[in-house]
């Protein structure tokens, strides 16, 4: 399809796309390939899901030529955006696209964890539902795998269905290096250099939970991705540990786990619910 | 309330009224003049005398040479030294421009090591207790949080080392204030004991106030008024928990931690399903080890008479004793007295 010899009209010329990831408030959305836009098989039901969708889908790929009304153009302008945003959540997850987020994450474009324990480690943007006008966008830390609010408004006000739930995580999947390095460093609330009882006595309990998790994964020879030495800035919060805790480092994964071990061993995973799913995507594992 | 400057905004108020400030409380003159509250604060701040002078309005006194000055008047800063320059006001000479930017940031550290103290005080910590139910200090960004009040906090009792963070009650960690004006801001001004204090003096602060969800999440034991480990049993950290866990999913299914980018960071924002685990001092009395076994079930009404018992053991009965209001309201008195 023919884009750039487009005749729209004079103010909206061409590259909508161009202007519409250059906007305001638009800085976390990355330019969809046209071969993508064009091909009908990406779009496969979304043309219920928006209005004026021949209209939208023109105007986005630069070959709007109707003539009609403000608002009418106003309708098919809304439309538009929500089909980006909805061609976006599919895009994001292609080859493409997770290297353009990529670039993008890379850059910050997408704000920094609030988390002082984080060192501002860069986020990602993602939904809490896949159906739109549900949730609005969110960001997630890899470091500390929590989410965030946005801190603008106007990027709160972004649909999270248009980043999807699983971008992220992906993202993660097909990038395993670039996981960040896990730190049990925190904040442990203190008055006058004594820490605080009913904190300090959850603190223990978080760390005991910690060195479980530990102790799972290195059953599993799997790599637990914590730095090297626990590395909690105040030495006394590690008294509170398990003893071996801190001979829980990470042993290098050397794969060859295996399968049968690895299955009977899944049973004593305390969450069972989270064993299932992904264990399939898990890049390093032989199993 | 302005001395004899006749500028009709006092120095304090007009430095809490700068953009960026909006955290500080405005500290009572009666607190900057009671010289207890200053203690050790002259070796901290250069040009001492000058600062205290600028923080207090006075008209400044430029007729001796700072250095003697300062020694002098380590006594009597707020007494005599104050009242001196005002008799003399009319002595003083221009200062030289850099001069006054020195006492100017002089002035600031000052005041702001000054605040450090004045918020752990009685009318202090009120005034911030009134600043926080207005909403002053912005809101936690935690999304599980669900916009619950944060406290600014320090991270060291040091000025320059860093600069102010919000610390939210519902997670218990700290944050960096989303807008880039505070990161000027020494977070040594608020220190780090603020916002724990803060909690343990109106343990009565409905933290989890944003919906009905934090009943769910208490454990089936404890009610709402339960105390643990000298806390509200529904305001230790009532952000956390199942429940306000982020799940990693890709197309619905969770992500296994067996692999290498699942999650590993899930114990920062759990909690017992039941609070009473956290009793360990209960725990310990019943000869049992801290992490023994997470699914044991406790019933709070057991944990109570084992709690008072050790306390009463390490001699902190009276608090175990007041059992309506505020159990921290003797720490606080102990806390303003140690200032």
């Amino acid at each position: 399809m023919d884009v750039y010899g487009s005749e729209s009209d004079s103010d909206y010329t061409s590259y909508w796309r161009d202007w519409f990831i250059s906007s305001r408030g638009n800085e976390y959305f990355c330019e969809i390939d046209e071969e993508y836009l064009t091909d009908r098989f990406n779009l496969t039901g979304l043309n219920t899901e928006v209005l004026y969708y021949q209209y939208a889908l023109d105007l986005v790929t630069d070959v709007f030529d109707l003539d009609c009304d403000d608002d009418m153009r106003e309708a098919i302008e809304k439309s538009a955006r929500h089909l980006y945003g909805l061609v976006h959540a599919r895009y994001v997850v292609t080859t493409r696209g997770l290297a353009k987020m990529l670039d993008k994450y890379k850059k910050a474009d997408f704000g920094k964890c609030p988390r002082v324990m984080c060192n501002s480690h860069p986020l990602l943007p993602m939904g809490l539902s896949d159906i739109p006008n549900h949730k609005p966008v969110k960001l997630y830390c890899a470091r500390c795998e929590d989410i965030y609010n946005p801190k603008s408004s106007r990027h709160a006000a972004i649909d999270g269905a248009y980043f999807g739930t699983s971008f992220h995580n992906i993202l993660f999947q097909v990038y395993p290096a670039l996981v960040p390095a896990k730190s049990a460093e925190r904040y442990v609330p203190r008055v006058y250099g004594f820490r605080v009882h009913a904190a300090a006595a959850l603190v223990r309990w978080q760390h005991a939970q910690r060195a479980d998790l530990r102790r799972r994964l290195r059953r599993l020879d799997v790599e637990s991705g914590f730095q090297d030495a626990e590395s909690d800035p105040d030495g006394a919060d590690e008294d509170d540990e398990d003893p071996d805790a801190n001979a829980l480092d990470d042993t290098a994964l050397t794969g060859a786990a295996a399968g049968a071990a690895t299955v009977m061993q899944m049973t004593m995973l305390r969450n069972a619910a989270a064993a299932a799913a992904a264990a399939a995507a898990h890049p390093g594992s032989v199993a | 309330m302005s001395t004899s400057s006749g500028t009709p905004e006092s120095w304090i108020s007009s430095f809490c009224s700068l953009l960026g400030h909006e955290y500080f409380a405005e500290v009572s003159e009666d607190f900057i003049e009671d010289d207890f509250n200053l203690t050790g604060l002259q070796t901290q701040v250069a040009m001492y005398k000058e600062a205290l002078e600028m923080i207090l309005d006075v008209e400044p006194e430029d007729d001796d040479d700072d250095d003697d000055e300062d020694d002098d008047d380590e006594e009597d800063a707020s007494g005599d030294g104050r009242d001196g320059p005002r008799a003399h006001g009319e002595r003083r000479h221009n200062r030289v421009a850099s001069d006054l930017s020195v006492i100017e940031s002089s002035a600031e550290m000052l005041f702001g090591l000054i605040h450090q103290r004045f918020i752990c005080s009685r009318p202090g910590i009120q005034q911030m207790s009134e600043k926080y139910e207005l909403g002053h200090f912005g809101v936690c960004p935690r999304t599980n949080c669900n916009q619950t009040r944060a406290l600014p906090v320090g991270l060291s009792d040091i000025p320059g080392v860093d600069t102010v963070k919000l610390f939210c009650p519902s997670c218990l960690d700290v944050y960096v204030p989303p807008n880039s004006r505070f990161q000027t801001v020494d977070g040594a001004f608020f220190g780090r004991t603020f916002g724990a204090l803060f909690l343990l003096t109106f343990p009565e602060y409905d933290l989890s106030r944003s919906g009905g969800e934090s009943a769910a999440n208490l454990g089936r034991a404890a009610s709402a008024d339960d105390q643990i480990n000298g806390m509200r049993a529904r305001n230790i950290a009532p952000g956390l928990g199942r429940g306000k866990i982020y799940a990693p999913k890709i197309y619905g299914f969770k992500v296994s931690e067996m692999a290498r980018s699942g999650p590993r960071m899930q114990w920062l924002r759990n909690k017992p399903e039941d609070v009473g685990e956290l009793d360990e001092a209960r725990y310990f009395a019943d000869e049992h080890a801290e992490s023994d076994d997470d699914d044991e079930s406790m019933i709070a009404g057991h944990g109570r008479p084992t709690t008072r018992r050790r306390q009463a053991g390490s001699g902190k009965l009276r608090r175990g004793q007041v059992q309506n209001g505020s159990p921290m309201a003797v720490e606080a008195n102990g806390a303003e007295s140690e200032l």
